[in-house]
């Protein structure tokens, strides 16, 4: 369903803060897929997420999504086969429009926008049956400005807005970090039922070792901005924190020290 | 030379010049200007308030309206279709400063300073190299005039009704939304496959057009077009969006939609109208009014930070900690 061949990008090249931030990744997802990402800060965990959205464009390599080589569209014009949870809540959603305005937005992902109606009342009556499925009560509220609502439900619902038109891959980018641990796994929950219902491709970054493991069924682990571990199926499933930790210290010769990875 | 004596009579003197009478005459003129300064308004409330960008272009374009409505009309052409091509001439020139904005990286500021500086020339050209043309309504068959007050009051505001239902209703399409949501989140459109490029130059093109038609009523009200007539107009449209928001959502509160608002910035336009009139008719210099509408636009533009600022301020964060510690050193 994605295929990222050996691509590179540099950052701010030939000055001091050259950063090399992908260097060689090379990664394929089958259909179905559910991939949790690890890996110590400035891994290129998040840049590699990027690079498969398009936000800008690779220095080299190949980015295929479902059998179309993508490397040479910009993200707009990717957006209807990728759908985006970001990290910061504030990101995913338009505050100054109502829950229904932002859903419709999502709902015409990849399609050309005329001049027919935002929204219709079919719509109005299936984004409050999707919105059930979230539980926060936000069905009740679909005409409230979305800056009303708390980080948690604002996560929630540019979740629902990223799957609403099943994307050929999500991609979440720490899309709990910035929750309290309740809301966190709330958000987590809804990320499971929606991806397992829809049979969705996916690429999570966690800092949480544990969810990495909890969750989907592949976990890889990134490291100076490539794949240094890639754990499948029986493997995956018997894992460990502390296997984890010892894998990382093996592969890369560093500690993993980030208390944060380990506790989340 | 200066007595008390003296001082009483010459203001005894200034009111006694001033005749109520006369204001009550003149408001109608006052709200007839106003009514179109509403419209120009609104072109600024697309950029200034949905697109969140400040532009300047409508300097420029506001003289192109009048430069372009007036030529043709003297060319034998009927005042509607003359605006409608004003109307276009806008919609171009805001096009130009959507892609020098977008296409070439120019900040929005300095692309709409650069489009309204090069529409001087144009606005001349098109005025046959003249500052100003005058354009009579004993001549013409124009849609508006100050000779007709009462009438130009009535065609305006059909004309006003029916703008604000159009966009009302464009902003409710997909394409309106994709402009919404542009201006209020930039990331958030791309995930969602919005072209927000596209959507700026639509929406300054939109902005331009919307000023531009207003010029051209306003170039009939006044019976001539020139090409000073934009300058400083971008100040009186934010002017009037400012004084509306702060009057709807006295009056409304949180009950004002879309529709409201932009009538709301009508309202503000003729307010702005009828306080010129009046400093008109206290015989104040009208040449102070330009420092007057600036100092009114900084101060309403500076109460939502001056608000939010004393709300979390280190001055009463000190204050508050020095009230609970009664004053004692610790």
């Amino acid at each position: 369903m994605l295929e990222i061949r050996d691509i590179y990008k540099t950052f701010n090249p030939g000055t001091i803060n050259e950063k090399k931030a992908l260097n060689g990744l090379s990664l394929k997802l089958e259909d179905g897929d559910f991939v949790t990402v690890i890996g110590g800060n400035g891994a290129g965990k998040s840049t590699m997420l990027n690079a498969v959205s398009g936000v800008w464009p690779v220095d080299a390599g190949s980015i295929i999504i479902d059998g179309q080589d993508v490397t040479g569209i910009p993200d707009f014009k990717r957006a209807g086969m990728v759908g985006r949870v970001f990290q910061d809540p504030m990101t995913g959603t338009a505050a100054t429009m109502e829950i229904e305005e932002n859903l419709a937005l999502a709902n015409r992902r990849g399609q050309k926008r005329g001049i027919r109606w935002g929204i219709t009342a079919k719509e109005r009556a299936q984004y409050r049956e999707q919105l059930k499925v979230l539980d926060l009560g936000l069905e009740d509220r679909m005409t409230a400005k979305v800056g009303l609502l708390s980080g948690g439900q604002r996560q929630a619902l540019t979740l629902l807005m990223a799957t609403l038109r099943k994307p050929k891959i999500l991609l979440l980018d720490e899309h709990t970090a910035a929750l309290d641990p309740k809301t966190a796994e709330k958000v987590l929950n809804a990320t499971e039922t929606i991806v397992s219902k829809n049979h969705l491709t996916t690429l999570m970054i966690t800092h949480n070792m544990r969810d990495a493991i909890a969750h989907g069924n592949r976990l890889i682990m990134m490291n100076e901005g490539k794949i240094i571990l890639d754990i499948k199926g029986e493997e995956k499933k018997n894992l460990t924190v502390e296997d984890l930790l010892h894998k990382f210290e093996q592969v890369s010769g560093q500690e993993f020290a980030n208390d944060k990875a380990i506790l989340g | 030379m200066f007595s008390w004596e003296e001082t009483h009579m010459n203001v005894a003197l200034y009111f006694s010049s001033l005749n109520p009478l006369d204001l009550l005459g003149r408001l109608p003129a006052g709200a007839a200007q106003g009514l179109v300064w509403g419209i120009m308004a609104i072109g600024v409330y697309i950029t200034f308030r949905i697109l969140n960008i400040a532009d300047l272009s409508v300097d420029g374009t506001f003289s192109t309206g009048g430069a372009v409505t007036v030529m043709l009309i003297l060319a034998g052409w009927n005042p509607w279709p003359a605006m409608l091509v004003a109307f276009a001439a806008g919609l171009l020139a805001g096009t130009v400063t959507g892609l020098l904005h977008t296409k070439l990286g120019i900040p929005a500021i300095l692309a709409g300073i650069l489009t309204q500086y090069g529409l001087y020339s144009i606005n001349l050209a098109i005025l046959q190299m003249k500052a100003n043309q005058a354009i009579s309504v004993d001549k013409y068959d124009l849609a508006i005039s100050g000779r007709t007050v009462n009438l130009t009051i009535l065609i305006t505001l059909i004309v006003v009704i029916v703008l604000i239902a159009v966009i009302y209703m464009y902003f409710g399409t997909e394409q309106g939304s994709a402009l919404r949501a542009t201006g209020c989140n930039q990331e958030m459109s791309k995930a969602q496959g919005i072209n927000i490029n596209a959507m700026k130059v639509i929406g300054l093109a939109l902005s331009n057009g919307l000023v531009a038609f207003a010029g051209g009523l306003a170039a009939q009200y006044s019976g001539f077009a020139d090409v000073n007539s934009g300058r400083g107009s971008i100040v009186i449209g934010l002017a009037a969006v400012i004084i509306g928001e702060v009057l709807g959502e006295a009056l409304l509160g949180k009950h004002l939609n879309f529709a409201g608002r932009l009538a709301f910035v009508v309202v503000g336009g003729i307010v702005y109208y009828l306080v010129y009139t009046l400093v008109l008719w206290l015989k104040l210099d009208p040449n102070m009014m330009k420092l007057f509408t600036a100092i009114i636009v900084a101060i309403f533009l500076a109460v939502p930070f001056l608000r939010a600022q004393q709300k979390s301020s280190f001055k009463r964060a000190g204050k508050l900690s020095r009230q609970n510690t009664n004053g004692k050193e610790n």
